[in-house]
């Protein structure tokens, strides 16, 4: 009996797969962001303390829950690869780590940009931030050692292992930065301390962003799978140019 | 080992790094004898990390160029123990230097006296954990050529518990509490470090001698 994950390890299946799955996800994605949008800039009231600037709270939250869990996606794809050998998590867990940094960046960006009204700067040196901040340069550097290695199966194992070195350590960071300094609100325990009106919007706008994750992820893997047969495809018909000269000239030498 | 010390070179490097950031922090803040005192602890961790990060890639790489590494990795000892070996030559002739300079420093920055122990304390205690990290490092990024800079960017992201322990540690012992519970989990950090550092590391340099 297959389970799921060894039937997905054939690329083949894979991309069928998710070539079925792709459309669904978008619409579903696109759908649920239209209408979260809806609900958080029109329909949903503004804080009675905050104002209008709540509404960046409801791009600002999906994009950190986000940031942490394409971290997880990271972590189990290294894991997959390191352990099980899994073809595809390599490709998943190259995937992920732009769209992981870039859901960092937003976070950090809106996060910023509601500091500003709210607490009266763009930046402070506190917990939450810093470690997000951390977070962000682990996604650089999980990037940049990739980038860094020509030849792709130990770029693929070496940053799996860094990202594993960066699932033990985060935690560790993560409480040492908690110590250090305290600012941003605590969290909300999955918005159960969150008005109803506002957790609506918030929620759907997670779901939607989740799912938009999934898609460009997705997305993501399908075209490094075509980008490494081509790469593939253009080796082989290297390889037999090659060949075929070298059959002409000992040809040529033998007339 | 006992080459690197011979050797001299990246060890005077270290520890002239470490004596040149030191001192130029004063001449950009200031001469303020009062706010370099209160900074003091800090600075002078900063400037050991990089000091330390500096000499963090000749962990393998030397070995690696003369086939000393495969000789080693095709030998009886497992490479888990290589690197717990190159890890803490890399603390002895690099850790332990920069944290016997780090009091003498201390002076250049009006360091309050009292502290000086508990400065020592803490650098001989994070090193190992600046060296052990740093070493995994090394091995992912031991066949790259801007290495340096790519070897900065992975490593000094894990290093912030060492610090954020190691500064609050000299801070807690400077104060009438003594050596406080940071010192502790700074040990913890360290202990920590030793035991896992080595895997991940060895995990990667099998991976580079394939």
């Amino acid at each position: 009996m297959q389970t799921l994950t060894q039937r997905l390890a054939n690329p083949t299946r894979f991309m069928e797969l998710s070539a079925r799955l792709l459309p669904w996800i978008s619409a579903a994605s696109a759908i649920l962001l239209a209408y979260g949008l809806y609900l958080a800039f029109i329909d949903s009231p503004a804080d009675y303390q905050q104002g209008e600037t709540v509404r960046i709270m409801y791009i600002h939250v999906p994009c950190a829950w986000l940031s942490m869990m394409v971290y997880g996606v990271i972590a189990v794809s290294s894991f997959g690869l390191l352990v099980f050998r899994h073809p595809l998590a390599d490709v998943s867990a190259k995937a992920a780590a732009p769209l992981g940094a870039a859901f960092t960046f937003l976070a950090l960006l809106t996060g910023s940009l509601w500091g500003k009204p709210m607490w009266g700067t763009y930046w402070v040196w506190d917990a939450r931030l810093t470690s997000v901040l951390i977070l962000f340069f682990l996604y650089l550097g999980l990037i940049a050692l990739r980038s860094a290695l020509e030849d792709e199966g130990a770029a693929a194992k070496l940053t799996a292992i860094l990202a594993l070195v960066g699932v033990t350590i985060l935690p560790i960071i993560k409480f040492s930065v908690d110590w250090w300094n305290t600012l941003h609100q605590p969290s909300t325990d999955f918005t159960s301390t969150v008005d109803p009106s506002m957790r609506l919007p918030l929620l759907v706008m997670a779901a939607a962003f989740t799912l938009l994750f999934f898609a460009m992820h997705l997305k993501a893997m399908r075209n490094e799978i075509l980008r490494r047969r081509v790469k593939a495809l253009r080796t082989q018909a290297v390889a037999g140019r090659d060949r075929l000269a070298a059959h002409a000239t000992t040809q040529g030498a033998a007339e | 080992m006992r080459l690197a010390i011979r050797e001299g070179g990246a060890i005077g490097t270290a520890l002239g790094f470490f004596l040149v950031v030191v001192s130029l922090m004063p001449l950009g803040l200031g001469p303020d004898l009062n706010l370099l005192a209160r900074i003091a602890a800090g600075i002078l961790w900063i400037a050991l990390l990089l000091a330390a990060l500096l000499s963090l890639n000749r962990i393998f790489e030397a070995d690696y160029e003369d086939g000393t590494l495969d000789v080693l990795a095709t030998g009886p000892l497992p490479l888990e123990l290589v690197t717990v070996a190159k890890s803490l030559a890399h603390w002895i002739t690099t850790g332990i230097p920069l944290a016997i300079m780090a009091p003498v420093l201390g002076i250049l920055l009006n360091l309050d006296l009292a502290a000086y122990p508990v400065l020592v304390a803490t650098t001989l205690l994070g090193t190992p954990a600046v060296s052990f990290l740093g070493a995994i490092g090394a091995a992912l990024t031991m066949k790259t050529r801007r290495g340096g800079l790519l070897l900065a960017v992975i490593v000094l992201p894990l290093y912030v518990p060492t610090l954020i322990f190691g500064i609050s540690a000299v801070a807690a012992g400077a104060g009438p509490s003594g050596f406080g519970a940071s010192f502790l989990i700074l040990a913890a950090i360290s202990l920590t470090t030793i035991v896992l550092g080595p895997l991940a590391a060895a995990a990667a340099l099998k991976v580079q001698l394939q």
